[in-house]
């Protein structure tokens, strides 16, 4: 049968590029002649996107199979399309979880492995790709193989965090975690500003496996960095309630929200309100591991809410020796602009991961929800150009206005070592997305 | 409930399927390709946290294999509650007229080889007492139109096929369900624009599990199909001429 023709995809943050989607459950026989892969579209920007002169990408999520797993050792196997989401309803009632778990369920194993996706837990457990035990895959000569720490490791490497850029994954194999319930016990704490925040969360390393911030943005001056400290652990039996978290009533945005309703006013409005709702010190209690993980995931297509032009994440990590007030500095580059985040989020990393291009290293991330305006790509410049300075890099998985000579200079001798592996993989670069040709250069 | 399942590696089959084994419901996976169904076999038996479900080749295009991989599938479950076919080809009425022997392919396999295949499961379900034959048909079958003439005409068939089994076997047992998809979003559609209303397969799982069980002779899926055909079936010929759908 004939290809779709050629629409419009686009990334979460609705950032849109003219392409069409190859689907199939038989992933080895349609992968031969397209050369990029997209799951569930669920990074921000052009990550997923194909570039101009290769329109057709292959989309995983029909290939969503189980191949393999060992209750006793937790080993687990499946086709790259399978959503996390699927997973969590399948094995979490019998007491498994994954080891790590980005702020959404609604992403596949595949997309976990090319944005080397991190959670709550980066602090403890590292990233996924650090759990990621093999991964079977489509290169350019058109092979497919095997690839693990052991078997071709710089293709291992490099395609966790590689943005799909070294191959198609076809099947991915990791370590899956024993939970002893679907519930977590929350502690939530009120954070006066951006200094208490950096010790919170360097307090709260050892001692919890779960930990992220939220930020108010608008917040200046001495206020700066004030907002809420999250920590968790997965309750014990005894502690939960019995059975598991019921799904409630779940929302969904209809429509694109005009422009003006995320206005500077409303926005302070939320994040004021926000900040009054941890009315107390300190608060605790058991919630379900939904609304500690996924939040965001209640409001069906919420990225709808900011408009038609759509929204970017900013989202940088600060090395700790660039001090606790890098932080700060960022931020000030952020409100000085008048720049308005939705959500900022805070969260400490405590090491780098495996992977060739992978975003975390030991340090502060920040992640900024910005509605894109006519001046978005100055202040995106501006954020650049500090975390530059402060000798830090940006997330591919949520990127769509960095220039290439900004991220050229943060990643430096990392971007040639992946530059390296795909000249082994890849020399006449089949495997493009819209984001390499503007951050790579092809 | 045990059931031999032909056609579960893919699409709405393999929707269907996931849903039944959750359920506690065991599967033996008919299939064209062995590799193909270890893959399913192993994907369903993790889902259902059950032991290792069977599998037994058995081809469309060959009626030759039917006898011998419905009593396999008999043997391995024990006895047979109930047959489900989603198997089938597609192929859009541009490539069908280019091409007859795909056409001539096409009306083979989705009509006079599932014929077969019911015949042979018919046997197979009456001998343990009766149960559930749940076949697979289209919205398509429900009248000529420009778009599935040919494919239309094979599910027209094998719609006819079905409700005349299902009058004469219901005293005796046997229920046949009758499926209608209307545009589903599954590999099998992925060249074509969706239309108002197509549906996920697993929705349409679920309503197709919910007839199984009440054992509704027909089920159209996603629900407003009814009405959409309703409507269709009742439009003049005059204008059924004019319009493209």
């Amino acid at each position: 049968m004939g290809e779709p023709p050629i629409s419009t995809l686009s990334g979460w943050g609705r950032h849109s590029a003219p392409g069409r989607e190859r689907v199939g459950e038989d992933l080895e026989r349609i992968s031969a002649d397209v050369n990029l892969s997209r799951g569930l579209g669920r990074s921000y920007g052009d990550a997923s996107l194909p570039p101009d002169d290769q329109p057709t990408v292959l989309n995983t999520t029909f290939a969503d199979r189980i191949l393999g797993f060992d209750e006793d050792t937790g080993l687990f196997r499946a086709e790259s399309g399978l959503a996390l989401s699927d997973l969590n309803r399948l094995l979490m009632p019998r007491g498994y979880f994954s080891p790590v778990s980005p702020g959404t369920k609604f992403v596949t194993l595949g997309g976990m492995v090319a944005a080397d996706v991190h959670g709550k837990n980066q602090h403890k457990d590292g990233n996924f790709g650090d759990h990621v035990t093999a991964l079977k895959m489509r290169v350019a000569d058109g092979r497919v193989l095997e690839c693990s720490p052991q078997q071709h490791p710089d293709l291992f490497r490099a395609t966790i965090g590689g943005m799909g850029l070294t191959g198609h994954i076809l099947e991915v194999e990791f370590g899956m975690r024993r939970i002893p319930s679907q519930w977590i016990w929350q502690e939530s704490r009120r954070i006066h500003d951006i200094d208490e925040f950096q010790d919170a969360l360097e307090d709260a390393a050892p001692e919890w496996p779960y930990t992220m911030g939220w930020i108010d943005c608008l917040a200046r001056g001495k206020n700066m960095g004030r907002g809420i400290l999250m920590t968790g652990r997965w309750a014990e039996a005894d502690q939960a309630p019995s059975g598991a978290p019921k799904p409630g009533f779940q929302p969904r945005l209809r429509f694109d929200w005009p422009e003006w309703v995320l206005s500077g006013l409303t926005i302070r409005m939320f994040n004021e309100l926000y900040y009054r709702k941890q009315w107390r010190r300190q608060s605790s209690g058991i919630v379900s591991h939904e609304s500690f993980y996924y939040p965001l995931d209640a409001i069906g297509s919420w990225n709808r809410m900011y408009g038609r032009r759509g929204f970017t994440q900013y989202q940088c990590v600060l090395p700790r020796e660039a001090g606790r007030s890098s932080a700060r500095r960022v931020l000030e580059v952020l409100t000085s602009r008048g720049g308005a985040s939705f959500l900022c989020v805070i969260k400490d990393f405590g090491r780098e991961s495996r992977g060739t291009l992978s975003f975390p290293r030991p340090g502060i991330t920040l992640a900024l929800d910005i509605a894109v305006r006519d001046d978005t790509q100055d202040l995106v410049d501006a954020l650049n150009e500090q975390v530059l300075q402060e000798g830090g890099r940006i997330y591919l998985a949520k990127d769509s206005f960095t220039r290439r000579e900004h991220f050229e200079a943060m990643e430096g001798v990392r971007l040639d070592e992946f530059r390296a592996i795909r000249d082994r993989w890849d020399p006449n670069r089949r495997f493009r997305s819209a984001q390499s040709v503007r951050l790579l250069g092809d | 409930m045990r059931v031999a399942f032909l056609g579960a590696t893919k699409g709405m089959g393999r929707a269907l399927a996931r849903l039944m084994v959750e359920r506690g419901d065991t599967i033996c996976l008919l299939g064209r390709s062995s590799v193909d169904l270890e893959r399913s076999a192993t994907d369903l038996s993790v889902r259902g946290a059950a032991d290792p479900v069977p599998s037994v080749v058995c081809d469309l295009e060959k009626p030759e294999t039917f006898a011998g991989a419905v009593d396999a599938a008999r043997e391995a479950l024990g006895g047979l509650d109930a047959v489900i076919v989603t198997a089938g080809v597609f192929a859009i009425q541009e490539d069908l007229e280019a091409d007859p022997l795909l056409a001539e392919r096409l009306v083979r396999v989705n009509f006079s080889n599932t014929v077969v295949f019911c015949e042979v499961a018919k046997k197979a379900l009456l001998d343990d007492g009766g149960g559930t034959l749940c076949v697979f048909s289209s919205v398509a079958g429900e009248r000529g139109r420009k778009p599935v003439i040919i494919y239309g005409a094979a599910k027209a068939g094998l719609t006819h096929y079905l409700e005349g089994l299902d009058h004469k076997h219901r005293a005796e047992g046997l229920r046949v369900i009758t499926v209608k998809p209307g545009f589903v979003k599954t590999s099998m559609t992925a060249g074509l624009e969706p239309p108002p209303f197509a549906g996920e397969p697993d929705a349409v799982a679920r309503r197709v599990l919910g007839a199984i069980d009440r054992g509704a002779p027909v089920v159209y899926a996603p629900a407003p199909w009814r009405l959409i055909m309703a409507v269709i079936r009742a439009l003049p010929r005059a204008i059924m001429r004019r319009i493209n759908f």
